[in-house]
């Protein structure tokens, strides 16, 4: 699903990052970095759905090789977290749904998970 | 006439090359019947100022355009090209070094050249000064990012030092309890595997079973170092720390038993996982542990997959 699609679904803001125009192919909502670390499909286009915005999601999305991050019911990173994400490459997102409200939105319009299950 | 820059690198190259690897092997070719007023057609739909005559594939003469313009200045009869073509034409054979080219656009002061194969004499194809100063660009630039890419990769340190086996050791020094700066080792390790050459696959699992590592010495230890020995075949990481050591390693790798504190979980991390995503991103892992003293972490990726010598105690 192309970047600006799911930017428009979860009516998110950008906090940082470009381009938008590209292609994410799964989407993992997760609080537990080691579970985010360990379900990630290597070599994947993935979208990190997340509570937490602290360095260590940052330092996730940049090991385990995430290209996206959007935090849930607006959180924003802090602005050295924020450097860093940039510094990184990362797109980060914000918006004012909740975890399990942004992860049904984009599982209604087709967004796969990490186990490649989608809405048939 | 265009004079060639007299640089070595030029020269080089119009040694390294071929004329037929700059040729142009789109053929455009006339009969020998054709007849001369049909040749302002040909020349003009390909743009080109002269075009070879050719029989099967055999050159019998060029005709271009001041032979056109000299049989319309003389309003002379419709001809075949054969008999107003130039018979004596120069050469180039495919397999002359491009300088040879060169020197012969120079010394003529001819547009283009027919390109001959030496043993059959069958024409393959044409070269022009565009020709060849298109594939003299095209081989620098390719020279130069290549010479970028070695630059910045240091996989070539492999390749250069002489040795029966070349290995590289780095060290990382992990600062207990600053949960901030947690993942910085691993971040760096990560950028220099890739340096390294290393396969992105294996640099990121590599990367994430040294970050699960560190954010256990963050945790639970004052401080820790990790040790990477970079083999041409295999990576090798231990992480040692002295923190309070694992008392029952068994149950610690259990996936779920952690003795994490809350404010670890709350930051996403202590959920005991951490143990069991490093089993699983390494080929071999060894933990030994002494309470009170600290806990030694080896981990083993291999990098070449044929070739792996674990150093197992």
């Amino acid at each position: 699903m192309n970047l600006g699609k799911i930017r428009q679904i979860l009516r998110a803001e950008v906090i940082v990052g470009s381009p938008l125009d590209r292609e994410i192919e799964v989407c993992c909502a997760c609080d537990l970095m080691s579970e985010v670390l360990s379900c990630v499909p290597t070599g994947s286009s993935c979208l990190l759905l997340t509570n937490l915005a602290h360095s260590q999601t940052i330092r996730t999305a940049e090991i385990a090789e995430i290209p996206v991050i959007c935090f849930v019911r607006g959180r924003k990173p802090e602005s050295q977290n924020i450097e860093s994400a940039k510094k990184n490459g990362l797109v980060l997102l914000s918006t004012y749904f909740s975890l399990y409200e942004a992860s049904g939105r984009l599982y209604k319009e087709g967004m796969p998970g990490c186990s490649g299950s989608r809405v048939s | 006439m265009i004079t060639y820059p007299k640089a070595p690198k030029i020269q080089e190259l119009g040694y390294e090359l071929k004329v037929r690897q700059a040729m142009n092997r789109n053929l455009i070719t006339v009969e020998p019947q054709t007849s001369m007023s049909k040749l302002r057609g040909v020349l003009r739909s390909n743009r080109i100022s002269g075009v070879p005559v050719t029989r099967e594939n055999k050159l019998l003469g060029v005709i271009c355009v001041e032979d056109l313009v000299n049989w319309l200045m003389s309003g002379a009869k419709d001809c075949a090209i054969e008999e107003k073509m130039s018979k004596d034409v120069v050469t180039l054979c495919a397999d002359e070094p491009l300088v040879h080219a060169i020197n012969k656009l120079q010394q003529y002061g001819f547009f283009h050249f027919p390109v001959l194969e030496r043993e059959s004499g069958e024409l393959l194809g044409t070269i022009t000064r565009e020709d060849i100063i298109r594939k003299l660009l095209q081989k620098l630039e390719i020279e130069y990012r290549e010479e970028e890419i070695r630059r910045y990769r240091a996989s070539h340190i492999f390749e250069d030092i002489m040795a029966d086996k070349t290995s590289l050791i780095f060290q990382y020094y992990i600062v207990g309890q600053d949960f901030n700066r947690a993942g910085e080792s691993s971040s760096a390790l990560k950028k220099s595997l890739k340096r390294l050459g290393t396969h992105p696959d294996i640099a990121r699992r590599v990367a994430i079973a040294v970050y699960e590592a560190e954010m256990n010495v963050v945790i639970y230890a004052r401080g820790g170092e990790i040790t990477v020995k970079v083999d041409p075949n295999q990576i090798r990481i231990e992480v040692e720390d002295s923190g309070p050591g694992i008392p029952d390693i068994e149950k610690a790798m259990q996936p779920g038993y952690s003795t994490a504190p809350e404010w670890v979980r709350e930051l996403g991390f202590g959920a005991g996982m951490g143990l069991n995503n490093i089993k699983k991103c390494a080929d071999e892992m060894n933990i030994t542990s002494t309470v009170g003293k600290g806990t030694r972490l080896e981990i083993y990726v291999a990098t070449k997959k044929e070739s792996v010598s674990y150093e197992v105690k």
